[in-house]
C-alpha cells in the first residue's frame, strides 16, 4: 500500500496539472487499482473525479471519451457499440469482473501504456487521439511510442472512419492479463494489425499487404509477414516463441472474421 | 440402513443465516480495537545468517510497542505441523531464528498501533546478512554440502528416518514380495518420473489470529485455525509455559483446506501478548498466504508398474521425493499417503515396494492441504495406470476394472487393513455413463481446430487416522428438553457443525432444531484431534453416536424411578419415557427436566470420545471432458463427471459441495496453478495476478453423483468426504490430454505453451 | 482529513486518512461483512456499492466517495435474504467469506438485468472468487433466483 500526505479533489485542471509539476510524487490518482499495489510515498493524490472527465460524448466525427470514463462505461456504451460493433467489449470484458471495471479508468489505462494493455491495443487499433492539458491533440500511435511525462491526459478521441476492427486475446484463464492481445484493423485501403501484450506495448504494424483477404493462403501469409515484424519477449505467461506463434493465430482468426463474419465490424 | 429423519437429507448449515447476513463472525471482525497491529519483517535471501540487527531507531517511530529479534525469544525448538500427539514432525523451529532460511522466513515482529506506524518501523530497521548459498532444487538436497538445519538443539521424533545432517527430514521404504522379479516377468512395463508443485490452498480468508490476556491472566488466542487444540500446545511450547496458561477459541472459519492445519502465524501474537500484556493481532496479506503460508509438498514421484498380457496388474513400485522446505512441518506423514493411497486402489499385487525420502530446502515450509500426498501419489499412479493401458492397447478403464480393490479385499498398502465397503466398481460404471465414455473415449472432432477428449482417474482417501486421531464430544440436556453438542472439531466452512447435528438428532430421536453445537473453546470443549485427514465425519460421527446412545441410558435411568421404575423397564422415544409394558405410562422429556432441575435429581450429560482401530478409505471415479484447441494449446474444461462413495451421504447438499469444490481445486492443480521461483528462491507467484485459481469462467461444468457402501464401522455407514475429492482431476486431465494429442505430461501443471508446442514438434 | 458520506443512506461525518481506502473505511465503521480476500483487485470479496454500482472497496480512496451513497450488505438484508435462502438450500455458502461480495454483486446484477441469461450472469460474477464451492453450487442457486434453465 502507497502512503498519501494530501488527497486533493481537484477543482480545475489547472489546479491539478500545477501539482502535478512538483515533482514524481504528485500522482494522479486515476482508478487506482494497479497504483494502490504500490509502495509510493505520495506527497498530493490528485483526483480528477469531479471534473467532468467521466463522460462519452459523441459528435459526427466521433467519440470523446473522459479519462476518468471506466472500462465498464466503454463495455456497455451504445454508441460506442453501434459504430465500432463489440471492439471494446472485447478488449475489456476480460479485465477481472465488473467490480473492477467499475473503477478502472481509460485514462489510467492509456497514460502509463502498460504493455499488458487491453484497452491501449484496441485504442491503437482504431483512428484515435490523446488530449494532454498541455501537450494538445496527438495521434495515439504516438503517444504510445513516447516516454511518460508529467502531462496530463484528459480525453481520448476515436473517429468513426468507418474502420471494421476485430480484438482478439489469448489468455490463460478467462480473468488473466493477456498473453498477447491482437487487434486487426480493416480500413479502405488495406489492413493494420496491433498486437499487444508481447509482453511490451501494443506496437500497430501497417507495411503488410493483403490483397485478396478471402483466399486463406494469402491470410496466413499476411499473419506470418506481420507476426514477423513484432518482437516478442518471455515471463510468466508464456514465452517470446510462443506469443509469435499465437500472434500468427489470432491475426488469421481476426482476418477471417474480418472477412467472413458479416457481423463483426 | 436405519430410518432417520435428518441424517442423509440437504439439511441447511447451521449457521447459514449468520453469514450469508455478513455478521461480523470470523478472526479479524471479532478482535479488539486496542490490538496493537503485528507485521512482521522478513528475509530477502533464501538462506542466511544475521550478523547484525539494528532496532533502536525503528523503537522510536511513535506508536511502536514493541520489536522483537532472535535475540528475545525461547530457544525450544518446536514445529507449528497441528498433528495428533505425539507429533510426527522434528522440532525444528525458533519463533525467530539467526539463521533465515527461505526468502519470506520472519527475521523481527513488530508491534504497534496501527499500520502506518508498523509499516514505518520496518523499513527503518537494518539487517546485515551473511548470505548463504541455498538449496533451491529438492534432488539436490539430500547429502549436500550445505546443510539446512545444522543446530544442535533439533528434535528428530522416533521412527522417521529423520537425519538432518543429510537434510534428511524423514525417510522410509516398505513393500511386499521381490518387486524386481516380478517386474522382470511382466509383459508390460511402465516406468515413468512424475512431478507436482507446491500448489497453495488459497482459501478466502487469510491467516489471522489475535491474542489478549484473559480475566484470569492467561493468554487467550482467537485464531482461524483447523485445530486449536494442538495451537494451544504450539503455542505453549513456542512460549515455553504451561498449557494450562492458554486458552484458544475458533470463531467462524472462512476456509481451511489443510493451511490451517499449521499455526502459521499464531505464535506471533501469542508472543506479543506474552510479553507486553496487550492485546496484539497478526492477519496476513494474500502475499503473506503465499510467501509465508503452509502448501502443498512438492513431490517427485517414480513409477515403476508392470502387468501381464492379460492385463493383470501385478506389481507396483513408488519412489517418492517430497520437498517440505525449510521447515519439516507435515514432512514425515504427507509423503506416506503418497504410496498408501495410491497402490492400494489395486489388488492382489504379487509385490510392491513403496519408499521415500523427504528433504529440506530453501524455499517456505510446505504443509497439509487437502489430499495431503495422496493428490500427488495418486497423480503418478494413476497416471502411469493409464500409460499402462495404452502400452497394452486397452481402454483405460477397462485396466481398471480388471485390477481395481473389491469389497472384502486386504488394501494393498494399507497397513494390513481390508475394505469392508467398496463401491468402487459402481463408481466407475457409473463415471462411465455420465460421461458418455465409450462414446467419446479417446477424444472427438469438434471443428475445424479443436478436438474434444476424455481421460479417467480412481482416488481413495483415508477417514481419520486410525488408532491415532480421537473425537470427543458432550452433550448436555437442557430446559424444555433441548440438547446442547459440544464439540472439539473445527467447523470451517464444510459444515461439520451441521452434519453432527444431524447425527445427533437422529440419534437422540429429537427434531433437528433441538440440537445447539457449541463451537470450539480449548477452555471448554471436549477434546478433539481437529478437522483434518477427513475425520471429522468419521471419527468425531461416532463420538456423537455412542454420546446419544449414553444419554438416552441416562434419560431412561433417571426417569424411571421417578415413575416408580427400574430403568429397564422403561424406554425413550426422543420426547416420552414410556413404560415398555404400559406405554399409557409415560412422562415427558420436558417434565423430566423440570423434575430434575428443580433438585429432585441430577442434570444430565454425556460425554463420549471415539477412536477407531481402521480408516475405512472413501473411494472416487472422476472422468474428465477437455475441448484443446490444436492451433493454441488452449485447454478448456468442459465436463468433470464424479462419483463418490463416501459411505452413507450425511448430508446430500454438503457431500456435493464438497466433491464441487475438491473437484474445482483439483482442475486449477492440474491446468492453472503453477508455482514459480525466480533463480534466487524468490516465490513468484505472490498474489492472484500470477496464482491464478479457476474462476467460474474456468471449470467447465462439474457433476457429482454418489455409489454408496455402507461403512459398519462408521456413523450411519459414513466414511470421509472431504479429502478424496480433490485427487482425481490431474490425472484425468493429464489423460484426457494424451488421449486428444498423443502428448504425455507428466509435471503439473499442464499449460497451453507445452502442448501448442508439444504439438508443432511432433 | 474530513469526509461526509451516506453509509446505507445514513448521513455520516468521519476524520479519514487521506490514503485509507474505502474497505478500512467501513469496517472501522462497524461495518464488517464486506472482507479483505487479496492485495490486487481479483477476489470480489470486498464488493460494495457506490452511488448503486458495484465496486472493489479496496481499491477505492476513501477521500474520494465524499458526498457518496455507499452500500453495504447490512444495508440490503431483506433483498439479501431472497437469494440467501437459495445459496442455503444448496449448502453453497459453505465458509461464508465471499458470499457478501458475492451476494452484493449478485443483486447489483439483478438491478441491471433483471432475467440475465446464464452466460451473461456468469461473466457478471466472473470477479467474485471461490475456493470453497467450486460455483456450482452457487449456479444451482442463482439460476433459481434468476429462473434460469440450468443447462444439460
Amino acid at each position: 500500500m502507497y502512503t498519501v500526505k494530501n488527497y486533493v479533489i481537484a477543482d480545475s485542471l489547472e489546479q491539478a496539472y500545477d501539482l502535478k509539476q512538483k515533482g514524481r510524487n504528485n500522482i494522479i490518482i486515476g482508478g487506482n487499482l494497479w497504483l494502490k499495489m504500490g509502495h509510493r510515498a505520495i506527497q498530493n493524490a490528485i483526483d480528477l473525479s469531479r471534473l467532468g472527465l467521466d463522460q462519452i460524448e459523441e459528435d459526427a466525427e466521433g467519440f470523446r471519451i473522459g479519462c476518468m470514463v471506466t472500462l465498464r462505461q466503454l463495455e456497455v456504451h451504445e454508441g460506442l457499440k453501434t459504430a465500432f460493433g463489440n471492439v471494446f467489449q472485447e478488449a475489456v470484458r476480460h479485465i477481472v469482473g465488473v467490480q473492477f471495471r467499475n473503477l478502472a479508468s481509460v485514462g489510467g489505462s492509456i497514460f502509463p501504456r502498460f504493455g499488458f494493455s487491453d484497452v491501449l491495443t484496441a485504442f491503437l487499433a482504431c483512428d484515435s487521439y490523446v488530449e494532454l492539458y498541455q501537450g494538445g491533440t496527438i495521434p495515439l500511435r504516438e503517444f504510445a511510442e513516447m516516454p511518460l511525462d508529467n502531462d496530463i491526459l484528459t480525453h481520448i478521441y476515436v473517429k468513426k472512419d468507418g474502420r471494421r476492427v476485430c480484438y482478439q486475446s489469448y489468455r490463460l484463464t478467462e480473468t488473466d492479463f493477456p498473453v498477447l492481445t491482437c487487434a486487426v484493423a480493416r480500413k479502405e485501403n488495406g489492413f493494420e494489425t496491433v498486437l499487444g501484450a508481447r509482453p511490451k506495448r501494443a506496437v500497430c504494424i501497417s507495411d503488410v499487404e493483403l490483397h485478396t483477404p478471402e483466399d486463406a493462403g494469402e491470410r496466413e501469409i499476411y499473419a506470418e509477414q506481420t507476426a514477423g515484424k513484432a518482437e516478442f519477449g518471455s515471463n510468466m505467461r508464456g514465452s517470446a516463441a510462443y506469443r509469435k506463434e499465437l500472434a500468427k493465430v489470432l491475426i488469421v482468426r481476426a482476418l477471417t472474421e474480418l472477412t467472413e463474419d458479416e457481423t463483426c465490424r | 440402513m436405519e430410518e432417520t429423519r435428518f441424517v442423509g437429507k440437504g439439511i441447511v448449515k447451521k449457521d447459514a443465516e449468520a453469514l450469508l447476513s455478513g455478521r461480523p463472525v470470523y478472526t479479524d471482525d471479532l478482535a479488539p480495537d486496542s490490538c496493537l497491529i503485528i507485521k512482521l519483517l522478513r528475509s530477502p535471501h533464501a538462506h542466511a545468517i544475521i550478523e547484525d540487527i539494528k532496532t533502536d531507531a525503528a523503537k522510536k517511530v511513535p506508536g511502536i510497542a514493541a520489536i522483537f529479534t532472535y535475540k528475545d525469544v525461547p530457544q525450544t525448538r518446536f514445529t507449528e505441523a497441528g498433528q495428533t500427539f505425539p507429533e510426527p514432525s522434528p522440532d525444528d523451529r525458533l519463533i525467530l531464528d539467526q539463521r533465515v532460511r527461505y526468502v519470506g522466513d520472519p527475521v523481527a515482529i513488530v508491534a504497534g498501533k496501527d499500520e502506518a506506524c508498523v509499516n514505518r518501523a520496518l523499513r527503518i530497521i537494518k539487517v546485515k546478512y551473511q548470505v548463504l548459498e541455498p538449496i533451491l532444487d529438492f534432488t539436490k538436497s539430500l547429502d549436500n554440502d550445505i546443510i539446512i538445519h545444522p543446530e544442535d538443539n533439533y528434535v528428530a521424533k522416533e521412527g522417521r528416518g529423520t537425519d538432518p545432517k543429510r537434510n534428511l527430514c524423514a525417510s522410509q521404504s516398505r513393500g511386499e514380495g521381490d518387486v524386481d522379479q516380478v517386474l522382470a516377468d511382466c509383459d508390460y512395463v511402465v516406468e515413468e518420473v512424475y512431478h507436482t508443485k507446491a500448489v497453495n490452498q488459497a482459501m478466502m480468508e487469510p491467516f489471522g489470529a489475535f491474542a489478549e490476556k484473559d480475566i484470569y491472566g492467561r493468554l487467550k488466542i482467537t485464531s482461524s485455525t483447523q485445530i486449536p487444540f494442538h495451537v494451544r500446545r504450539i503455542a505453549a511450547r513456542a512460549l515455553n509455559i504451561a498449557k494450562s496458561n492458554v486458552r484458544v477459541v475458533k470463531p467462524r472459519i472462512g476456509g481451511g483446506f489443510g493451511a490451517k492445519q499449521t499455526a502459521v502465524c499464531e505464535v506471533y501474537p501469542a508472543f506479543v501478548t506474552y510479553m507486553t500484556g496487550k492485546p496484539s493481532k497478526i492477519i496476513y496479506t494474500r502475499e503473506e498466504c503465499f510467501i509465508h503460508g503452509s502448501p502443498r509438498h512438492e513431490m517427485q514421484m517414480s513409477v515403476r508398474i508392470g502387468a501381464d498380457k492379460n492385463g493383470k496388474i501385478r506389481v507396483i513400485d513408488l519412489h517418492t521425493l517430497s520437498n517440505t522446505g525449510a521447515f519439516g512441518e507435515h514432512g514425515p506423514t504427507t509423503v506416506d499417503l503418497s504410496g498408501t493411497k495410491s497402490i492400494s486402489l489395486y489388488r492382489d499385487l504379487d509385490a510392491f515396494r513403496f519408499s521415500s525420502d523427504v528433504v529440506y530446502t530453501n524455499v517456505l515450509s510446505a504443509g497439509a492441504y487437502r489430499g495431503y500426498g495422496a493428490t500427488q501419489g495418486i497423480f503418478a499412479v494413476e497416471s502411469a495406470v493409464n500409460e499402462l493401458a495404452h502400452k497394452m492397447d486397452m481402454d483405460p478403464s477397462v485396466l481398471r476394472e480388471k485390477n481395481i480393490v473389491r469389497e472384502g479385499d486386504r488394501l494393498s498398502n494399507y497397513y494390513g487393513q481390508t475394505t469392508e465397503s467398496c463401491a468402487l466398481d459402481r463408481c466407475i460404471a457409473r463415471v462411465k455413463e455420465m460421461i458418455d465414455w465409450d462414446k467419446k473415449y479417446p477424444y472427438v472432432k469438434t471443428g475445424p481446430h479443436t478436438i474434444r477428449a476424455v481421460g479417467m482417474a480412481l482416488s481413495m482417501q483415508s477417514s481419520g487416522i486410525n488408532d491415532c486421531d480421537v473425537g470427543s464430544v458432550q452433550i448436555k440436556l437442557n430446559d424444555d428438553g433441548f440438547y446442547t453438542l459440544m464439540i472439539g472439531c473445527s467447523d470451517m466452512g464444510t459444515g461439520c457443525d451441521t452434519i453432527l447435528a444431524q447425527m445427533a438428532a437422529d440419534g437422540l430421536g429429537c427434531d433437528y432444531d433441538k440440537i445447539i453445537v457449541r463451537g470450539v473453546d480449548t477452555d471448554q470443549s471436549p477434546y478433539d484431534s481437529g478437522s483434518y485427514a477427513s475425520s471429522t465425519t468419521y471419527v468425531t460421527g461416532m463420538a456423537v453416536v455412542k454420546a446419544c446412545e449414553q444419554m438416552k441410558t441416562r434419560i431412561c435411568e433417571e426417569a424411571a424411578p421417578l415413575m416408580g421404575l427400574r430403568p429397564e423397564q422403561v424406554e425413550f422415544d426422543g420426547a416420552l419415557i414410556s413404560e415398555k409394558k404400559n406405554p399409557e405410562h409415560f412422562m415427558e422429556l420436558s417434565n423430566l427436566v423440570t423434575r430434575l432441575q428443580a433438585g429432585s435429581g441430577t442434570i444430565i450429560t454425556a460425554a463420549a470420545s471415539n477412536t477407531s482401530s481402521v480408516s475405512p478409505p472413501p473411494f472416487m471415479a472422476g472422468a474428465a471432458e477437455i475441448e484443446i484447441d490444436l492451433e493454441t494449446g488452449k485447454i478448456t474444461p468442459v465436463d468433470y463427471a464424479a462419483v463418490v462413495d463416501c459411505g452413507t451421504v450425511i448430508n446430500s447438499n454438503l457431500a456435493r459441495v464438497q466433491t464441487e469444490g475438491g473437484l474445482v481445486q483439483g482442475i486449477g492443480m492440474a491446468l492453472y496453478e503453477d508455482i514459480q521461483y525466480t533463480s534466487k528462491g524468490k516465490l513468484k507467484n505472490r498474489n492472484f495476478i500470477s496464482y491464478k485459481i479457476p474462476t467460474r469462467l474456468d471449470m467447465g461444468r462439474v457433476r457429482v453423483d454418489f455409489e454408496s457402501s455402507y461403512e459398519k464401522t462408521g456413523p450411519f455407514g459414513a466414511k470421509s468426504i472431504g479429502e478424496v475429492v480433490i485427487n482425481t482431476p490431474s490425472p484425468a486431465i493429464a489423460d484426457a490430454v494424451y488421449n486428444g494429442t498423443g502428448l504425455r505430461f507428466r509435471t503439473l501443471p499442464i499449460t497451453s505453451e507445452q502442448v501448442f508446442m508439444g504439438l508443432n514438434k511432433k | 482529513m474530513q469526509i461526509e458520506v451516506f453509509l446505507n443512506e445514513e448521513k455520516v461525518q468521519a476524520d479519514i486518512r487521506p490514503d485509507m481506502m474505502l474497505l478500512d473505511f467501513l469496517r472501522s465503521m462497524n461495518l464488517k461483512s464486506m472482507k479483505r480476500g487479496c492485495d490486487t483487485g481479483n477476489c470480489g470479496l470486498c464488493t460494495v456499492w457506490v452511488d448503486g454500482k458495484p465496486v472493489l472497496s479496496c481499491g477505492v480512496p476513501a477521500a474520494r466517495v465524499q458526498g457518496a451513497h455507499i452500500t453495504t450488505l447490512e444495508g440490503v438484508q431483506e433483498e439479501a435474504a431472497e437469494f440467501s435462502r437459495f445459496l442455503a438450500a444448496e449448502g453453497a455458502d459453505q465458509c461464508g467469506f465471499c458470499s457478501p461480495g458475492l451476494i452484493m454483486n449478485v443483486l447489483a446484477l439483478k438491478k441491471e438485468n433483471p432475467h440475465p441469461t446464464e452466460e451473461e450472469m456468469k461473466e457478471y460474477l466472473a470477479g467474485n472468487l471461490c475456493r470453497c464451492t467450486g460455483y456450482q453450487g452457487q449456479y444451482r442457486a442463482l439460476a433459481k433466483y434468476f429462473e434460469i434453465e440450468e443447462a444439460q
